[in-house]
């Protein structure tokens, strides 16, 4: 393994981390939306706040990680894609901004009307800003993305393709949080929004798993690089995403409470290393491989030092975080 | 569109104003963020020592305050924060192409200390009532030390903007190695860092103060007042001198290692021993206009003699000289200005409390207090100014043109448009936010609780 591929392989590590725990957080605001009116909302709301108040700005810092490890350790690849993708990018980067901001208003703006705007930009953007990140990935997987940057800025992501990977983006974010916040309602001992999440998980699921099977078609057609790899090298990944994926069903339709997070994330991980592999060893298929993107030696040596403190201070500093979340010993709501 | 304008290389300079508005404009609201980011962290543990070690309640109640405004000017500094990454590659995507691997470094060791900064935020912020006191205050201290290494990281990165170095070049002009020690320990590191570090907790200190320098003038004179005028406003006095100092050294090292910078922001013209050091004023072709000169003075602050010979901008080449320099010579002027205000608002303090062991109370110097937070707002952007618009036309100074780094896209001005609403907007509601706080506490009025817009008639359980 040269020194260019475990640079990318942090990038995946940072990428899965952030599809876990950022994604999850997006889907809180999805579950948010479509929560129904004040009365109604009222409870699944108040459950969604206090999950995501304490953990919403550290999980974001994964998307900094993945943008600085990539502009560092493959400063060509950055480029080309900002140059190509400059619209998504550019929603999604307003959705970020709306969201965070809409989230932290919310609770502490004054007058009804205010908090409600607040929290419909939260909501609204929470679906938005995946939905373009995943148009962005899906973008690239396509090899929509020359090396020379500078592509189309609109037919490279206004496809089915990535148009789909977005919406499995959104998906599959609704998933993970429905069966985080399952997790939640049953440690408040509210049963009834425990069956209200599980009910959701399920439906998540389900057009998760579409969204990725009608992926795999379309892929096929038009990302046969990455199609076949998949079907190959990645395949026991694919079969093991499956596997979690319909292992979690059969537990949340049993009511079983065992083992309901590490299958959903199995499930997502899965198929993030399934798409990894089945890129490699392109960066950007097939016009930009990993190594011709690699910045100097030094640099990738530096990007190795700081994964190894992250793992050495930041992982356990987020395991307290969420330790101390999941026995309410810091406040939801300040 | 790019095909049916008629001038693509007038596309392009647009463009460059474009981007160079937009990233200025962002970069100028979210550093006043990031130095309440870096400083009131501390300024916060202070108050929660003090109220610790002496059981002092009214410090207690500041420290919890200054830690739930804290949350919302953090979760709005992230987001801005990560608006500047994106825009690295929206706005400069060949200055990342280029020396994205040469200076991410920096960026990528800033990312370890952003994370963990979140994470104790969020601990401290969210752990006021179930972790018990000291406990509570150690989750704090992370903070304040992860707050500096960041602050050290990006200043850094901008820092080797200015000297860069820690690189080897092909014939082509591709970076083919790099050394990150040299790229982080670049020449201008050293001061830049300093500087910046002491500017945060200037701004953040004379910031709180001046929210209780108001309070005061409205007739609130309570204890929790006049602590929380006097905790930031101590801490913000005892910078102020050393800001001096640092920032002394930084103009020297600026006139020797960028003296196309130095002259733009002193106006010189004409390279020479005997400079005069103009105080305002407008820069022209000829000199300043309407400044009051100091003879002698620029050369000897810049060598200790009236013989020191100060490069001028005559012996610059015409297309490598910063641009507008009426506007680098004026904010120079306006943050020595305000930096020396400010040292002379902490003599005032000492002489009073040296004679009366107490603060001055009267209206003139709660008057000046209160100014003393936009003040030092101003004097940070000033700052930035001189030092960003001071280095152009270069990107990295010497090796990289800010017109070759900018993007090709269409729509800039567009964007910035968007942006500038957007941020005025966010900025507006933020303070709104900020100040409903601030007089629930002052009337003791419960704090929105239970579920956003929640139906009013049924309360949460």
């Amino acid at each position: 393994v040269s020194r260019a591929d475990s640079a990318a392989a942090i990038l995946w590590v940072g990428a899965t981390f952030y599809a876990l725990f950022g994604g999850a957080d997006f889907g809180g605001g999805f579950w948010d939306l479509i929560a129904g009116d004040a009365k109604k909302g009222e409870r699944p709301r108040a459950l969604i706040q206090r999950s995501l108040t304490p953990v919403w700005e550290a999980n974001h810092v994964w998307l900094i990680f993945i943008l600085v490890i990539l502009w560092t350790a493959f400063p060509p690849a950055f480029s080309a894609i900002f140059t190509t993708l400059y619209v998504p990018i550019a929603l999604a980067a307003v959705g970020i901004v709306l969201r965070g901001a809409g989230f932290a208003f919310r609770k502490s703006v004054e007058g009804l009307e205010a908090q409600r705007a607040a929290g419909a930009a939260f909501a609204l953007s929470s679906v938005l800003t995946p939905f373009f990140m995943g148009a962005v990935v899906g973008a690239i997987a396509t090899g929509n993305v020359p090396a020379d940057g500078n592509g189309d800025p609109f037919s490279s992501w206004l496809e089915p393709l990535p148009l789909l990977t977005g919406a499995l983006f959104v998906a599959s974010g609704a998933y993970l949080s429905a069966v985080f916040l399952v997790g939640d309602a049953r440690r408040a001992g509210e049963d009834d929004l425990e069956r209200y999440f599980v009910r959701r998980a399920l439906a998540a699921a389900a057009v998760a798993g579409v969204a990725a099977a009608v992926g795999l078609i379309e892929l096929h057609a038009e990302a046969r690089y990455i199609f076949d790899r998949l079907i190959d090298q990645g395949l026991p990944l694919v079969i093991l995403s499956v596997l979690c994926g319909l292992g979690l069903l059969v537990v949340l339709m049993r009511g079983g409470r065992r083992p309901l997070r590490p299958l959903a994330a199995g499930a997502v991980v899965a198929v993030i290393w399934g798409w990894g592999v089945a890129q490699f060893p392109y960066l950007l298929p097939t016009s930009l491989r990993i190594d011709q993107a690699a910045a100097p030696d030094p640099t990738l040596d530096v990007i190795f030092v700081v994964f190894g403190i992250a793992a050495v201070l930041v992982l356990p500093s987020l395991a307290l975080l969420y330790t101390l979340t999941q026995k309410d010993l810091l406040e939801g709501e300040h | 569109v790019l095909a049916l304008d008629p001038l693509p290389l007038a596309a392009s300079a647009s463009n460059l104003l474009a981007a160079r508005e937009q990233m200025a404009f962002t970069l100028g609201f979210h550093i006043v963020l990031s130095c309440i980011g870096v400083a009131l962290p501390a300024i916060i543990l202070v108050a929660n020592y003090i109220g610790l070690k002496k059981g002092d309640e009214d410090a207690i109640e500041l420290a919890r305050r200054w830690s739930k405004a804290m949350a919302v000017t953090f979760a709005v500094g992230a987001v801005t924060g990560t608006v500047l990454s994106f825009e690295f590659g929206l706005l400069w995507p060949e200055f990342m192409d280029r020396w994205g691997g040469v200076f991410g470094v920096a960026f990528a060791i800033e990312g370890i200390f952003f994370f963990i900064e979140a994470i104790f935020l969020a601990i401290y912020i969210y752990g006021w009532k179930r972790l018990g006191g000291w406990a509570h205050f150690w989750s704090g201290v992370p903070m304040v030390i992860t707050g500096i290494g960041g602050a050290f990281s990006v200043v850094a990165a901008n820092a080797w903007m200015n000297q860069p170095q820690g690189f080897t070049l092909n014939a082509a002009g591709k970076v083919v190695d790099t050394d990150p020690l040299k790229v982080l320990f670049n020449p201008a590191t050293s001061y830049e860092v300093p500087h910046m570090l002491l500017a945060a907790y200037m701004v953040a200190a004379f910031l709180v103060a001046s929210i209780y320098a108001v309070g005061m003038l409205k007739g609130r004179r309570d204890r929790l007042h006049r602590l929380g005028l006097l905790i930031p406003l101590t801490i913000g006095l005892i910078v102020t001198p050393i800001q001096l100092f640092v920032g002394d050294t930084a103009a020297r090292a600026v006139a020797d290692h960028q003296p196309a910078k130095f002259a733009g922001m002193e106006c010189i013209q004409e390279t020479g021993t005997h400079q005069t050091e103009w105080v305002g004023g407008i820069c022209t072709d000829d000199g300043v206009k309407w400044g009051i000169g100091i003879p002698d003075l620029d050369s000897f602050l810049v060598g200790w003699s009236a013989d020191t010979k100060v490069i001028g901008l005559n012996d610059i080449p015409v297309d490598e000289r910063p641009p507008a320099n009426t506007l680098l010579h004026l904010s120079f002027d306006a943050m020595v200005g305000i930096g020396t205000a400010l040292l002379l608002l902490g003599v005032w303090v000492a002489v009073v409390w040296w004679k009366k062991r107490d603060i001055p109370q009267t209206p003139w110097f709660l008057r000046a207090v209160a100014i003393s937070g936009a003040a030092s707002v101003l004097a940070l952007w000033c700052g930035w100014i001189v030092t960003e618009v001071g280095r152009q036309p270069w990107i990295v100074q010497g090796y990289m043109r800010t017109e070759e780094a900018v993007t090709e896209a269409d729509g800039i001005w567009f964007s910035f448009g968007f942006v500038l609403l957007l941020y005025i907007g966010l900025g507006t509601i933020a303070i709104k936010v900020l100040r409903g706080m601030s007089r629930r506490w002052r009337e003791g009025a419960a704090e929105p609780d239970g579920t956003p817009y929640a139906p009013p008639d049924e309360a949460a359980p």
